[in-house]
């Protein structure tokens, strides 16, 4: 292997190396410093997120194993940037909760080893290579989701997680066996090239797409998401909702779009179906919750409904869109959960009753929150309305109209439980209200950026362009 | 700095400077300061316009382009004419007017001057637009803020209203937005690039089939806000819970972008769909002109009396842009002018006499005009323009709505017409109710005899609003010549 190679796995070896630097350091920090591991996480972590932003070039190693270009190394570098933001929003809960039980270094230890799983799928060049990182970039998580071990309902999160994402990744290994038996090969691009449609090869995919589907929490597979947001610690459901559901999104977009583009008769009425599906009855159970990690859930399951139209267009302005929507969907949903989790460490408060009042005592939590939230329903001027309506103008390019008819209806309904949360924070008073408190420097600096973000991401128009630019391959 | 520009930059600004301002006394005076800057660059428009008419002949004049989202086409492109022109200081005005009454605002009132600027940031935006895409999204920032102002400063079931206001106006919005992408889809059908410039799109011959299915999206995603019947139940429950400076600019001003979005969008980019479909709508809108009359006639609380007014003379904007003429064009957006003067007049009057008495129950109401003179002419004056005496805005346009309506020859629109006209003796019998019930007769509770007079800053916001609405019924060609230059393109796309 020769030192190109190595740069072109420059995201993957960086990420490893913090990952053993900070299983090494965690031996020479004394006892009573514990605390400091997460300053030096923040830091290797903020390095690498920065360094990601250095160019790349597209080729591929391990006789076409790995592969990368620009598209997926600009995608590598959002979801540093959201880990880095989830960090930072975490920082305060990991050193108040977490390290007095000795286990910080192993959160973030976890923590890396899914991103870097995430790295390998999206990066995947075959299905064997793919089916690695999935599993690398689910099962820490898993170990995640049960890390608050006092409190029974985590034990369960992690319990539900592990035992439906195993499910659901023996049923996609499934659908790749079945593929290879077609086939004759797991490379992406001989697939490519000898697929075909028939009965076998629509059983394989149905079988594959499940097991992505369970990962983007798609109706009906995402009886999952509400329990296990529920239960696993608020930064481990952030992390599952924007990176691990945007990781997912992005290699089913590229594998929907190269690899399996023969097939897209069928899969573009599988998505019309679950589109739909998955908008509505999110929408539907998103009405009634009174828990904000459960009202977050079904919110984020609609969402996913929504980035199923930039999907069915099967174009590069349906990539281009997608890639925009999640980029701004990172954002937005980090800026509510972080507040979610910035509340919930002061208070324990998790129900939208809490929130009754929080201007007057907490505007700026509360204005960083009505950010998200307008972000997540698509309302001007802020980021999510333009990922919204490109979204929608990808699916009527292709003159899914009556589709796009359905989404804005999910969108207007979508609204109403956005307001409800805004509502409760800005017209409702109460007689206990959550009291004032001032956020230590990581959790103001992780909302602020996604206040920045929500703000900039959809008036400056040259990002988008860029985005576009780079989905080219696809065109 | 283009000036039109800076009828976004203005507002934008002063809610920059409002985040740093303390109390209510410091708010307001900079959204005082804001609006005034407004209002004069509105007037210097005027002159600016007649000025630059005069020797440019284009469709839009004070035309920008910036090329925003390349990849879709979508443009920052602003231009006005003279429709814009006066709905713009249209809203300039009733924005100040506004102000000023809510001038001891003392809950939040940062917060509510900022919604409101926003509120307005939107109107403005949406009347410079030229590019569907800013003109959508300018809509939705006019939208959003009332959720805010009627929940937080509003009174009664101030939740329900806001709630069911936000969700039908934005779910209207939602289905205008397939509209608009129906139309951008079908912008090449010329063999164009793609383009969300209204300019550009009214040169292309869109199939008839598109027009027919995107035309009635289009028009009702529109006519919603402007209160069509049946879909204009939003609009006497969010009136009557708003805070007055809300009321006034939602329906002086809010609710002329629908009219105005129908007349610039729907009808001008898809007028075979207009043809097509004008049958259906102008059943919808002679039976809201009729209905609400009959629904204010039988309201006792004075917000929704005015509410099912505004319900029923934007009927009528509707009605005679159905109408599918000069005249009747003319008439709609006149009355969309003197309505939104009017109507801003009457909810402003309507929370003094509610500030002063705390109710708005007219039954409970009695012989105001010997307690609170100025504030009961005021009443009575802009009622005689409300039901269209000559002299008043009301007249003009009124006048050329059914001059218009009565040129369509065949039977269903003379029978509609006839319909229509006759809510105008219905409206008279209702103002007239009122304003014996309420300010004639005796004073029926002993407390009114204490009434405080009329302050300052009410009167400063009366006389505001009662200059156009005297300005347009004494002198209305100079407006009329405006509009109808602007109407000349519209004649030869459409008819």
């Amino acid at each position: 292997m020769s030192l190109n190679s190595f740069l072109l796995m420059r995201q993957e070896i960086l990420l490893l190396a913090i990952l053993l630097l900070l299983i090494v350091g965690e031996i020479f920090i004394p006892k009573n410093k514990k605390s400091s591991v997460v300053h030096l996480a923040l830091f290797l972590f903020g390095i690498h997120t920065a360094v990601g932003f250095l160019g790349i070039e597209e080729s591929s190693v391990f006789g076409g194993m790995f592969q990368t270009n620009n598209l997926i190394h600009f995608f590598k570098n959002a979801l540093n940037i959201g880990v880095l933001v989830l960090l930072l929003q975490s920082a305060d809960w990991i050193q108040e909760k977490i390290v007095q039980k000795n286990k910080g270094t192993e959160f973030f230890i976890l923590l890396f080893s899914s991103l870097l799983g995430m790295y390998f799928m999206i990066s995947a060049g075959d299905f064997l290579m793919f089916y690695l990182g999935l599993e690398l970039a689910t099962l820490p998580v898993a170990a995640l989701a049960a890390y608050e071990t006092s409190k029974r309902i985590s034990s369960e999160a992690g319990i539900k997680f592990i035992l439906s994402a195993g499910f659901a990744s023996g049923i996609a290994l499934f659908g790749i066996s079945l593929l290879y038996a077609t086939t004759g090969s797991i490379y992406f691009n001989e697939v490519m090239e000898v697929i075909i449609s028939n009965n076998l090869t629509i059983l394989a995919f149905i079988l594959f797409f499940t097991g992505l589907a369970f990962k983007i929490s798609l109706v009906p597979f995402h009886f999952w998401t509400a329990d296990v947001y529920e239960g696993s610690p608020i930064s481990v459901a952030s992390y599952l909702s924007v990176i691990s559901k945007g990781a997912a999104v992005f290699i089913l977009m590229i594998l929907l779009f190269t690899v399996l583009k023969p097939l897209m008769h069928v899969w573009e009425n599988i998505i019309y179906v679950i589109a739909i599906a998955t908008m509505t009855i999110g929408n539907l159970f998103a009405l009634r919750q009174k828990n904000m990690k459960r009202f977050l859930a079904y919110s984020s399951i609609a969402q996913a409904g929504f980035i199923l139209l930039g999907l069915i267009a099967g174009t590069q302005l349906g990539a281009a869109t997608v890639v925009y929507f999640v980029l701004i969907y990172i954002f937005s949903n980090l800026a509510a959960f972080g507040v979610v989790q910035a509340i919930s460490l002061k208070t324990g408060k998790e129900n939208i009753d809490d929130y009754n009042g929080l201007y007057r005592t907490n505007p700026k939590l509360s204005l960083v929150m009505m950010l998200g939230l307008f972000s997540l329903a698509g309302i001007p001027p802020v980021a999510g309305f333009f990922g919204k309506f490109f979204l929608f103008t990808a699916a009527a390019s292709q003159g899914y109209y009556f589709l796009v008819f359905i989404a804005v209806v999910n969108a207007t309904i979508s609204l109403y439980y956005y307001l409800l949360v805004i509502r409760a924070m800005f017209i409702r008073n109460s007689n206990t209200p959550i009291p004032y408190f001032r956020n230590k420097i990581y959790m103001r600096l992780g909302l602020l950026i996604t206040a920045i973000g929500i703000l900039v991401l959809g008036l400056y128009s040259p990002l988008y362009d860029y985005i576009y630019e780079l989905t080219g391959i696809f065109g | 700095m283009d000036i039109l520009s800076l009828f976004v930059l203005v507002p934008v600004l002063t809610i920059l400077v409002l985040f740093a301002t303390k109390g209510l006394k410091q708010a307001r005076l900079v959204a005082m300061f804001g609006s005034i800057v407004q209002l004069g660059m509105a007037v210097n428009l005027i002159f600016a316009y007649f000025r630059e008419r005069a020797v440019n002949t284009d469709i839009m004049v004070f035309t920008r382009d910036f090329v925003w989202f390349k990849s879709f086409n979508i443009h920052y492109a602003i231009g006005v004419d003279g429709i814009s022109v006066a709905l713009l200081t249209l809203t300039s005005i009733v924005v100040l007017a506004g102000v000023f009454i809510s001038w001891k605002m003392k809950d939040l009132p940062k917060e509510f001057f900022v919604s409101l600027l926003v509120l307005s940031t939107g109107v403005y935006g949406f009347f410079i637009s030229i590019d569907l895409f800013t003109m959508f999204l300018f809509y939705e920032v006019a939208v959003i803020p009332m959720f805010l102002l009627i929940g937080i400063w509003g009174s009664g079931p101030k939740e329900y209203s806001a709630m069911k206001l936000t969700l039908m106006l934005m779910g209207a919005s939602a289905v205008l937005l397939v509209g608009i992408l129906g139309i951008y889809f079908n912008s090449n059908a010329d063999g164009g690039a793609l383009t969300f410039n209204i300019l550009e799109i009214a040169k292309v011959s869109i199939p008839f089939e598109a027009q027919k299915l995107f035309f009635p999206l289009t028009f009702l995603g529109f006519a919603v806000l402007g209160a069509l019947f049946p879909f204009h139940t939003w609009s006497p429950d969010g009136h009557a819970s708003a805070p007055t400076a809300v009321s006034m600019l939602h329906a002086g001003v809010l609710m002329k972008l629908g009219g105005y979005g129908i007349f610039r969008v729907a009808m001008f980019l898809l007028p075979q769909g207009a043809i097509e479909w004008s049958w259906v709508f102008i059943i919808l809108s002679a039976t809201g002109v009729i209905y609400g009359a009959f629904a204010a006639l039988r309201q006792t609380d004075l917000k929704y009396i005015n509410a099912y007014a505004s319900v029923s003379h934007l009927g009528m904007v509707m009605f005679a842009l159905l109408m599918l003429n000069k005249t009747g064009w003319n008439g709609a957006i006149l009355q969309s002018l003197s309505h939104g003067f009017m109507t801003a007049l009457v909810f402003a009057l309507i929370g003094m006499i509610y500030e002063r008495t705390h109710t708005r129950d007219i039954t409970r109401l009695g012989g105001l005009l010997k307690v609170i003179p100025f504030i009961s002419v005021a009443f009575v004056v802009v009622g005689l323009a409300y039901l269209g005496l000559p002299g008043f805005s009301g007249f003009v346009a009124e006048m050329n709505i059914f001059v218009g309506a009565f040129q369509n020859d065949d039977m269903f629109t003379r029978v509609a017409t006839v319909i229509v006209i006759s809510a105008i003796v219905v409206t008279a019998v209702f103002l007239l109710r009122v304003i014996g019930i309420m300010l004639m007769g005796r004073v029926k509770n002993p407390e009114y005899l204490k009434l405080p007079k009329v302050t300052w800053y009410e009167r400063t916001g009366i006389i505001l609003l009662f200059i156009p609405i005297i300005g347009i019924g004494i002198a209305p060609l100079w407006l009329s010549d405006m509009i109808l230059e602007s109407l000349e393109p519209f004649i030869r796309g459409v008819l």
